[in-house]
């Protein structure tokens, strides 16, 4: 029989606005993370993320999206985070949902992959692959608004940990 | 315990509760084999003997090509490799989004095509549904995607395998290409 895995990890919703989110002191007992974020913003804006308190150019990613009447892709290279959503995407309105997995994240040998499902109602959808060139063991992430915006109160967020046989 | 979150602001976070309170339901995801690949790279990776107590399985992945890039990475299921299988896919490239097919019954299921890289891992969540039943053809869809800092490819996939038959063996295969060092492939059920 298999062992049981999928852990929550910690959850927050938001008692009051805030610009960022970070968990820290990450586990390293997981092969995989997933978080589940559910939030709408002050102001439309954008959300990135970044680990280990690293903002340097170690970011990059490739974007698959549509917004209901095309699909287009696109790339950014060389940044100093991964932005994690269909531009403009968090709204004051209908919340986001972006279930992001981080793969293999406490690999000391290799470089840190990401895949995102971004689901905008307000405007459309993504997928995302991101790369964190770094071979460092994630031990925090932080998820953060554009524009100096603030998540709004309610936004809800999950750490999961899936841990493989 | 050490706290795991932090807000901006000087905020203390409040954890609202266990999102899924293990300790009143049953778990219904578990690990069930793992592959690593180790420093002689491997042409394959195989999951056999597959219980049939679960629901559906999902397969989490990072996976690395010893040549290729940009090929298509497939799979088979109990060992069948003949035309059976059907595949469509969206994908991205950085710069086009374009969608494809099998174009007809082919031998293997597809996961995407160009989602193949000697630079970087790429990363792969595949679910298939049903798995244990002897009623139905197999329904098989995944996202997958990687990016090299400059270049990549992300995506989804949904294949079709025809036989009624239960699954008991899964197979990973690259397009004129083995699997390098630190590929690891994990398998997963869900009860239902």
């Amino acid at each position: 029989m298999g062992t049981p895995t999928y852990d929550p990890i910690q959850t927050v919703t938001l008692g009051s606005p805030a610009n960022s989110v970070t968990f820290s002191s990450i586990p390293a007992t997981y092969t995989d993370l997933i978080l589940v974020m559910d939030a709408t913003a002050d102001a439309t804006a954008d959300c990135s993320l970044t680990f280990n308190g690293d903002s340097s150019a170690l970011y990059s990613r490739t974007v698959l999206d549509g917004n209901g009447s095309s699909a287009t892709s696109a790339r950014s290279s060389g940044g100093t985070n991964i932005p994690i959503n269909y531009n403009g995407a968090l709204v004051t309105t209908n919340p986001i949902v972006n279930t992001i997995n981080i793969m293999s994240y406490a690999n000391t040998s290799v470089n840190k992959t990401i895949l995102v499902r971004n689901n905008s109602p307000s405007l459309g959808l993504a997928l995302i692959a991101g790369l964190y060139r770094s071979t460092s063991a994630i031990s925090s992430l932080t998820l953060v608004l554009s524009g100096g915006h603030n998540f709004a109160t309610g936004s809800k967020f999950t750490l999961f940990g899936v841990k493989s046989a | 315990m050490t706290p795991l979150l932090e807000m901006s602001g000087g905020l203390s976070a409040k954890a609202f509760g266990m999102f899924f309170p293990s300790d009143k339901f049953s778990p219904s995801f578990e690990s069930i084999a793992t592959v690593t690949v180790g420093a002689g790279g491997a042409s394959s990776i195989s999951f056999t003997s597959i219980p049939q107590t679960y629901k559906h399985l999902q397969i989490r992945a990072i996976y690395e090509a010893s040549a290729t890039t940009g090929g298509t990475p497939r799979f088979t299921l109990n060992n069948d490799t003949t035309n059976q299988y059907r595949y469509h896919y969206l994908v991205g490239d950085g710069a086009t989004a374009s969608a494809g097919d099998s174009g007809g019954a082919v031998g293997s299921g597809g996961l995407g095509s160009g989602i193949q890289s000697t630079a970087q891992f790429a990363a792969l969540i595949l679910d298939i549904l049903d798995y244990a039943s002897t009623n139905k053809a197999k329904t098989i869809r995944n996202l997958a995607g990687f990016d090299a800092n400059g270049s990549g490819m992300v995506g989804l996939g949904s294949s079709l395998w025809t036989p009624s038959t239960a699954i008991t063996r899964v197979d990973f295969t690259l397009q004129s290409a083995n699997f390098n060092q630190y590929s690891s492939f994990a398998l997963f059920g869900l009860k239902g």
